[in-house]
C-alpha cells in the first residue's frame, strides 16, 4: 500500500464517497447519480468495460474502495462525451471516470501496464520535459515499452510510414538528439509544479 | 293521441339528393311512416331550414319531428327543439358515405335510405317528449364525510361557490393524516425543501366559514334518499341530528398498511418503524434531533421502500401507493437537515416521484441522502439497531446495511366502508334465517361510512384493491352511486397535492349533481336528459332483476316489494329495461316499442333476393360514434346492414332479438364497449350484463331452428372506424354462407 493510500484510507474511514467528492475531479456530482443507467447503454466501449459508469456510481456509494481504484474500466473512456451529451441528470460522467483514473494512478492502485496508463504516463513525462511534445521520442518510447527485441519489431512493422512521415517532411529524424522546445521551458516546469501544488492543497493531499 | 301531429323533414344537401331519390323518400315517409307533413329542404341545417322547422312547431302545432338527414350525433345544435319529440335518420353518415360509390349500388343505397327513413318515422310515433321527473327534491347542500385534506378542501371549495356544507369527521379535530405530519412534501417552486402542512389554517378556515357547519367526533348513522334529497343521521355521541343534503363527497382518506403484517421486514421490532411512525419521532423532536422510541439519537437511518406494496405473491397489497417515495425523501431530509451527517439510506427498486418529485429527489441527492436500488430481503435487531440485509439491484450481489432505525414505506389501504362482493351472500344467507349470517352481518355494517339503506348495500360499490371509484381515467370521483363522490386516497392512492385536486373535482361534481337534481335531470354521462324510467308496475312480476342489475344501486323496493325507482339516483342507461323479462320499463323517449317498432318497419326482402338483413344495435357512446366516423373517413361497409343507436348494450332486451330474428333478419350484430376489468362501459356493468344475457340466447335461437352464428356480440372502441367496417363486411360474408334466414316471409 503506498503511502498516499494509507493516508487516504486514515483519513476518510471507510466514507468513499466523500473521499471521491473530495479529491477526484467532479466527484461531488457522483451522488447525483439516479442509476438511470443511459451512460452505460451510450458507451461505445460499454461492453468491454469492467463495469460501466453506473455501476461505478453504485459502488462509490456503496464503499467498494478498492473494486473502483483497482479497475481497469475508467482506462477504458476513449472520451467521445456520449454519456455526458445523454445524462439526464447532466453528471459531467467523462471528466468523472478521467478524475477515477487520475486519482488511481495517483495512489498507484491503478492496474500495472495498463496500456492506456502506460501510454498517458508516456505521454505526460515527454511533455513536461521541454513544454512540447516531441513525436519521435514519444512513438520510440511507445515502441520499446515491451522491451527491445519488441521494440525493433515494432519499428520495423512502422517502417514504412516512418519513411512516408519523413519524405513528407513530417518527422524529422534529428529530433532524435534534443529537439525542439517551449521559450520558456523552465517557467513551464514551475506552473506546472505551481498548480500540482494548489490541487493538492485543495485536495487535501498536502494542510 | 289527438293532439299529436308527426312531420317529417328531409335534406337533400351534401350530395344526399344526388346519390338517393328523395322522392321517394317522401313518398315512404307520407305512406308508410303516416307523417302528416313532409317537406323536403336542400339545406336544412342552414339558418332558413331550421326556420321552416320551428314554424311549423309553433304554428301548425306539430309536436312529433322527424329528421331525415345526416347522424344524430351531427348538428345538434341546428336541430335543437326542446319542446318535440324528436327522431334522426342518417342518411348521410349512414347511408351516403358509406354505400359503395357507383350505379352498381344504387338500388341496395336507395332502400338503405328507404328503410332508415321508415325507422326514424316508426321511433318517432312511439316517442313522448321527456318532461323530466316531476318528484325531485331540490335541496343543494352539500355532505362531506372525512375532515382531512380532502374533505376540508372539498367543504372550502364548495362553500367558496356559494353551497351550504356539512362535514363530518369521526376524530375528534379536523386535520386527518395531514395534522400528523412534522411536513409535507414541498408543493411550490423550487420543490426542494419539505414545506409546513398549514393543515391548522385550513382547520381554523373551515371551522369559521359561515356556509360549513362542522360535526367533530360523529359518525354518519344513516343515508337515505337520493340526490337532492340526502336525509342523513349524524351520530354525535349518543346523539343523533338529521341533516338533509343533496350530494355528499366522501372523504374517508385511507389506514396505513399494518406493519405487523410485515415480520420478514422487521414489523413488530422495537427499532422499526412506518412513515406515520417516523413523523410521530419528528414532531416530538421538534426540528432537532431524531431520537429513537428508547432515546438514542439517530445516527443512520435506512427507509426500505414498497414494504407491502407492489407484491405479487398475493400476501399483501399488490399496488403503488404513489406518495411514499417522496415521503421517504422528505423524511430522510429531516434527519439531512438537523445534522447532515447522519447516514441516511433510501432503498428503492423503482425511485416514482410523480409531479415535481423529480427536483425534490434531486434536492435531496444533493443534501447527501444515499439512494440505493435494492431489494430488501430481511430486518433484524443487530447491536443497538438492525441490520438489513438486501440484494443490491444494480451490482447484483447480496449485502446488508447497519442502522440505528429502519423506516418502512408501507401503502395506503383504502377507508371505503363495506364491500359489497362480501356483504351481499352474507345478507342472502340472513335473510335466509341463519343466525351466524345475521352476526357476521352486523359485525360487517360496523365499518360501513355512509350506512346507505339502499337495496344494495351500506356503502359504495369498491372498484379495485379496494378503492371507492367507477374508472380511474374515463370518469374520475364518479363512483357507482349517483350524488356521492369520492376524493382522495379513498379513491385511488395518492399524495396530499393530489388529493387537494381531487377534492375539488368532487366538489364540482357534487354541485353538478345537486344542479341536474334541482331540475329533475339526469348527471353524467348523460348529464341534463330529462327522460327517466317508469314502470307498468301492474304488469310486473316482483322478479328484482332490475333492482339487482342496476349499475348504480338506484332501485330499491318498496312495501309491496315493487321496484322503486329513485329517479334521481338513475342514469338513464336503461339496463333495468333490457333486464326486465315482462318489459314493464321504459323512457319517454326510449322505450321496448321505440326500437321494436324500428325494427319492424325495415322491408324485409325475401329468401330468394341475396340480399340479406343484418341489424346492428349499437351503443351510442362508442361503437355508434365509430360508424359515423367509418361514414365520414368514407371507409366503404355493406348496405345490408341497418344501425339502431341503444343507450348502452345493457338497455338490449332480448325480446329485440327474437322480434329481429322472427321479422326475418338474418343475422344480428351486437356493438358495445369493452366489458371487464378494465371495462370502458360508460354505465360500468351494461357491456358486461349484455354480453352474459347474450350467452344465454342460443336456447331461443335453437327453438327457432336458426343457427348460434346469427347472434354475434362484438367490442368497439370509439376509435375503431375501420375495425368497425371490417366486423361489418366479415359478418356479411359469413352470413352469405351460412344462408338467408329461413324465417322470412311469415309476416
Amino acid at each position: 500500500m503506498s503511502n498516499q493510500n494509507q493516508q487516504a484510507v486514515a483519513r476518510y474511514h471507510n466514507n468513499f464517497l466523500r473521499e471521491v467528492e473530495e479529491r477526484v475531479e467532479d466527484g461531488d456530482w457522483v451522488k447525483m447519480c439516479m442509476q438511470c443507467g443511459v451512460c452505460a447503454g451510450s458507451c461505445p466501449l460499454g461492453s468491454a468495460w469492467e463495469h460501466t459508469p453506473q455501476k461505478i456510481f453504485m459502488m462509490i456509494r456503496a464503499g467498494k474502495r478498492d473494486e473502483v481504484l483497482k479497475s481497469d474500466a475508467m482506462w477504458m473512456c476513449t472520451s467521445c462525451y456520449n454519456c455526458i451529451v445523454r445524462c439526464p441528470r447532466k453528471l459531467p460522467i467523462t471528466h468523472i471516470m478521467h478524475g477515477l483514473a487520475n486519482y488511481a494512478h495517483r495512489l498507484d492502485m491503478a492496474p500495472k501496464g495498463q496500456p492506456t496508463r502506460v501510454i498517458a504516463k508516456l505521454f505526460w513525462d515527454n511533455l513536461v520535459k521541454t513544454g512540447r511534445v516531441n513525436e519521435l521520442k514519444f512513438s520510440l518510447a511507445m515502441y520499446f515499452k515491451d522491451g527491445f527485441v519488441q521494440g525493433i519489431k515494432n519499428a520495423m512493422a512502422m517502417q514504412s510510414a516512418g519513411l512516408s512521415l519523413v519524405k513528407a517532411k513530417r518527422l524529422n529524424p534529428m529530433e532524435i538528439i534534443g529537439g525542439h522546445k517551449c521559450k520558456d521551458s523552465s517557467g513551464i516546469k514551475k506552473m506546472i509544479a505551481r498548480a500540482r501544488e494548489i490541487e493538492d492543497r485543495k485536495k487535501g493531499f498536502t494542510s | 293521441m289527438a293532439d299529436n301531429k308527426f312531420a317529417a323533414y328531409i335534406c337533400s344537401g351534401c350530395g344526399i339528393g344526388d346519390k338517393i331519390d328523395i322522392g321517394t323518400l317522401e313518398k315512404i315517409a307520407k305512406k308508410e311512416g303516416k307523417m302528416a307533413e313532409v317537406k323536403v329542404h336542400p339545406f336544412l341545417c342552414s339558418t332558413e331550414g331550421v326556420q321552416l322547422i320551428s314554424d311549423d312547431i309553433a304554428n301548425e302545432a306539430v309536436t312529433h319531428v322527424c329528421i331525415a338527414a345526416c347522424s344524430r350525433r351531427a348538428k345538434t345544435e341546428a336541430f335543437y327543439f326542446p319542446t318535440v319529440a324528436m327522431s334522426r335518420a342518417n342518411l348521410r353518415e349512414g347511408v351516403l358515405w358509406v354505400v359503395a360509390e357507383g350505379d352498381a349500388h344504387d338500388e341496395v343505397r336507395q332502400e338503405m335510405a328507404d328503410d332508415y327513413v321508415r325507422m326514424a318515422c316508426a321511433e318517432v310515433k312511439k316517442m313522448k317528449l321527456p318532461e323530466g321527473n316531476p318528484n325531485h327534491g331540490g335541496n343543494k347542500r352539500i355532505l362531506v364525510v372525512g375532515g382531512g385534506m380532502s374533505g376540508m378542501t372539498s367543504a372550502l371549495e364548495a362553500a367558496d361557490a356559494g353551497y351550504d356544507v356539512v362535514i363530518v369527521e369521526k376524530q375528534a379535530l379536523l386535520g386527518g393524516w395531514g395534522a400528523k405530519l412534522w411536513k409535507r412534501v414541498p408543493f411550490k417552486a423550487p420543490y426542494a425543501e419539505p414545506q409546513d402542512t398549514g393543515v391548522a389554517e385550513l382547520a381554523a378556515k373551515v371551522s369559521s366559514h359561515p356556509r360549513i357547519k362542522v360535526y367533530v367526533g360523529s359518525t354518519v348513522a344513516e343515508t337515505a334518499g337520493a340526490p337532492g334529497r340526502f336525509n342523513i343521521k349524524i351520530a354525535q355521541d349518543a346523539d343523533i341530528v338529521e341533516e338533509t343534503v343533496g350530494a355528499i363527497v366522501q372523504a374517508t382518506g385511507f389506514t396505513s398498511y399494518d406493519i405487523a403484517k410485515l415480520p420478514e421486514l422487521g414489523g413488530g421490532q422495537a427499532n422499526v418503524t412506518d412513515q406515520a411512525g417516523l413523523e410521530a419521532l419528528a414532531i416530538a423532536a421538534n426540528g432537532a434531533a431524531i431520537k429513537r422510541a428508547d432515546g438514542k439519537v439517530v445516527e443512520s437511518v435506512v427507509f426500505v421502500q414498497c414494504a407491502g406494496q407492489r407484491d405479487d405473491t398475493g400476501k399483501h397489497l399488490p399496488y403503488c401507493s404513489g406518495h411514499c417515495c417522496a415521503t421517504s425523501i422528505k423524511q430522510a431530509m429531516y434527519f439531512k437537515d438537523a445534522n447532515p451527517d447522519i447516514n441516511t439510506v433510501v432503498m428503492y427498486q423503482d425511485l416514482r416521484v410523480p409531479g415535481m418529485g423529480e427536483d425534490f429527489y434531486r434536492s435531496a441527492q444533493d443534501k447527501g441522502v444515499t439512494f440505493t436500488k435494492g431489494r430488501a430481503s430481511g430486518v433484524e435487531s443487530s447491536g443497538s439497531g438492525c441490520r438489513v440485509s438486501f440484494r443490491d439491484l444494480i451490482l447484483d450481489e447480496d449485502t446488508s446495511v447497519e442502522a440505528d432505525l429502519v423506516v418502512l414505506a408501507t401503502g395506503q389501504v383504502p377507508s371505503a366502508g363495506v364491500d359489497l362482493e362480501a356483504w351481499n351472500p352474507v345478507v342472502m344467507a340472513a335473510d335466509g334465517g341463519a343466525e351466524d349470517a345475521k352476526q357476521k352481518k352486523a359485525e360487517m355494517q360496523k365499518i360501513s361510512i355512509l350506512n346507505l339503506n339502499y337495496r344494495q348495500g351500506p356503502d359504495m360499490p369498491q372498484f379495485k384493491h379496494g378503492f371507492a371509484d367507477s374508472h380511474f381515467i374515463c370518469f374520475p370521483y364518479e363512483t357507482r352511486r349517483t350524488g356521492i363522490y369520492a376524493a382522495g386516497p379513498v379513491r385511488r392512492p395518492m399524495d396530499m397535492l393530489q388529493a387537494t385536486e381531487d377534492a375539488t373535482g368532487a366538489a364540482l361534481k357534487a354541485i353538478q349533481a345537486v344542479e341536474n337534481a334541482s331540475l329533475g335531470r339526469a348527471a353524467h354521462p348523460r348529464s341534463g336528459d330529462l327522460s327517466f324510467p317508469t314502470a307498468r308496475l301492474e304488469g310486473c312480476t316482483q322478479c328484482k332483476r332490475c333492482t339487482v342489475e342496476c349499475p348504480f344501486g338506484a332501485i330499491d323496493e318498496d312495501e309491496r316489494r315493487f321496484p322503486k325507482f329513485n329517479e334521481e339516483r338513475c342514469r338513464r342507461c336503461g339496463t333495468c329495461m333490457g333486464a326486465c323479462p315482462v318489459r314493464v320499463i321504459s323512457f319517454e323517449n326510449y322505450s321496448v316499442d321505440t326500437v321494436g317498432s324500428q325494427i319492424k318497419s325495415v322491408d324485409m326482402p325475401d329468401e330468394f333476393s341475396e340480399k340479406p338483413r343484418i341489424l346492428i344495435l349499437a351503443c351510442e357512446n362508442d361503437a355508434y360514434p365509430a360508424l359515423d366516423m367509418t361514414g365520414l373517413s368514407r371507409t366503404v361497409y355493406s348496405a345490408f346492414v341497418r344501425v339502431i343507436p341503444v343507450r348502452c348494450l345493457g338497455s338490449v332486451n332480448t325480446i329485440w332479438i327474437t322480434d329481429a330474428l322472427n321479422a326475418g333478419y338474418d343475422g344480428v350484430m351486437m356493438m358495445g364497449c369493452k366489458k371487464g376489468d378494465d371495462y370502458q362501459c360508460h354505465f360500468v356493468k351494461g357491456s358486461e350484463l349484455a354480453h352474459y344475457r347474450m350467452s344465454k340466447i342460443g336456447d331461443t335461437l335453437t327453438q327457432l331452428g336458426l343457427e348460434p352464428e346469427r347472434v354475434v356480440t362484438h367490442e368497439v372502441a370509439i376509435t375503431d372506424n375501420t375495425r368497425v367496417a371490417q366486423y361489418i363486411n366479415d359478418y356479411v360474408a359469413q352470413i352469405n354462407e351460412i344462408g338467408m334466414s329461413p324465417m322470412k316471409g311469415f309476416n
